[in-house]
């Protein structure tokens, strides 16, 4: 008699948690800690600004339409600033997204064309993530920072991220606390 | 109420803090210079300074611009720049229609008093969140240079 096809999957779950469990976590599985960090943060809602020349819109991520620049220090050209359109909070019934200094992230902390692996390397490197030496500063900025949690409140139909922030902070935590692992 | 400093004028008017500092100008206090298009910060045809920065009046809340200058296309005339830039304007036969043209000149005001001779370049990133129906794009460079020039 065939087996149901769930219980073979449960049985080989189990053969898995057995296996790891008795090996300690392997290499594999602490790098696997970055995984939902990174379903967050490769996200459009992040990664549209953490950008090089200009912020980027939309799930597509199709460059800001206005010719919008990144500018000398991250808030636009001279005289078309991100402040010009996007204010403290969504306005137009959500349609221009705002929050607290809406900007582009620093040119030191661009993700444009990063894989994976190397978003995880740099978020961990001080001299590409804004001085953040310790782990807890490191996710301190994904916990806390206004302009990160607007992700969650994006307004007028914006995709969110596939987890809630609380969510997502318990897997920065345990990232943070298995040492930053990244993927091989 | 809310109290807001525009055109150096103390005005108080009776609004919600999120009503958008352009109904506040239009409704409130008649400065009908400057425009509706978008509502939605597309457009730049409702371009005012706060603190002498190009912002989009339909999307700023009035209770934003409190503690700020406010100045509107009816007193950019008194500015030197500004002065120079409507002059400009008026000799080119720049506008067409008419209707972006304030928001036009607000923004070019403004691009002038931070770099005082721009580039082609300087121009576009500074006049691409104004758009213009009627396409006088290329009449609103060369008056941005001889505004430039006349300096």
């Amino acid at each position: 008699m065939r087996s149901h096809p769930l219980i073979k999957l449960a049985a080989l779950l189990a053969l898995g948690w057995t296996c790891s469990a008795g090996a300690g976590p392997a290499a594999a599985d602490k790098a696997a800690l970055f995984d939902p960090v990174a379903s967050v943060v490769m996200g459009p809602r992040c990664i549209n600004c953490h950008q090089v020349a200009a912020p980027r819109q939309k799930d597509l991520g199709v460059l800001h339409a206005q010719q919008v620049v990144r500018g000398k220090d991250g808030n636009g050209s001279a005289v078309l600033r991100c402040a010009a359109c996007h204010q403290a909070t969504n306005t137009a019934g959500g349609r221009v997204p705002g929050a607290p200094h809406w900007q582009l992230a620093p040119l030191s902390m661009n993700w444009q064309g990063l894989d994976k692996k190397a978003v995880c390397e740099q978020m961990r490197d001080p001299a590409r993530n804004g001085k953040r030496t310790t782990p807890k500063q490191v996710i301190e900025h994904m916990e806390t920072d206004p302009l990160v949690l607007w992700a969650w409140q994006p307004g007028a139909g914006r995709s969110k991220p596939a987890m809630s922030h609380e969510e997502f902070v318990r897997a920065l935590v345990a990232w943070a606390d298995a040492g930053l692992p990244c993927p091989a | 109420m809310i109290t807001l400093t525009i055109n150096g004028k103390q005005r108080s008017v009776a609004a919600e803090p999120d009503t958008p500092l352009l109904w506040v100008l239009r409704d409130e206090l008649h400065l009908n210079g400057t425009k509706f298009g978008c509502g939605m910060a597309l457009c730049g045809a409702c371009t005012v300074h706060l603190d002498g920065q190009p912002t989009r009046a339909c999307v700023l809340p009035a209770s934003a611009a409190v503690g700020k200058k406010v100045t509107t296309i009816e007193a950019i005339g008194a500015n030197p720049v500004g002065k120079r830039v409507q002059q400009a304007w008026a000799e080119l036969d720049v506008p067409q229609c008419g209707y972006c043209q304030s928001g036009q000149i607000m923004a070019a005001t403004a691009l002038l008093r931070a770099i005082p001779h721009p580039s082609d370049t300087d121009i576009d990133q500074a006049m691409s969140g104004n758009i213009c129906r009627c396409g006088t794009y290329q009449r609103i460079r060369l008056a941005i240079h001889k505004a430039a020039r006349d300096a």
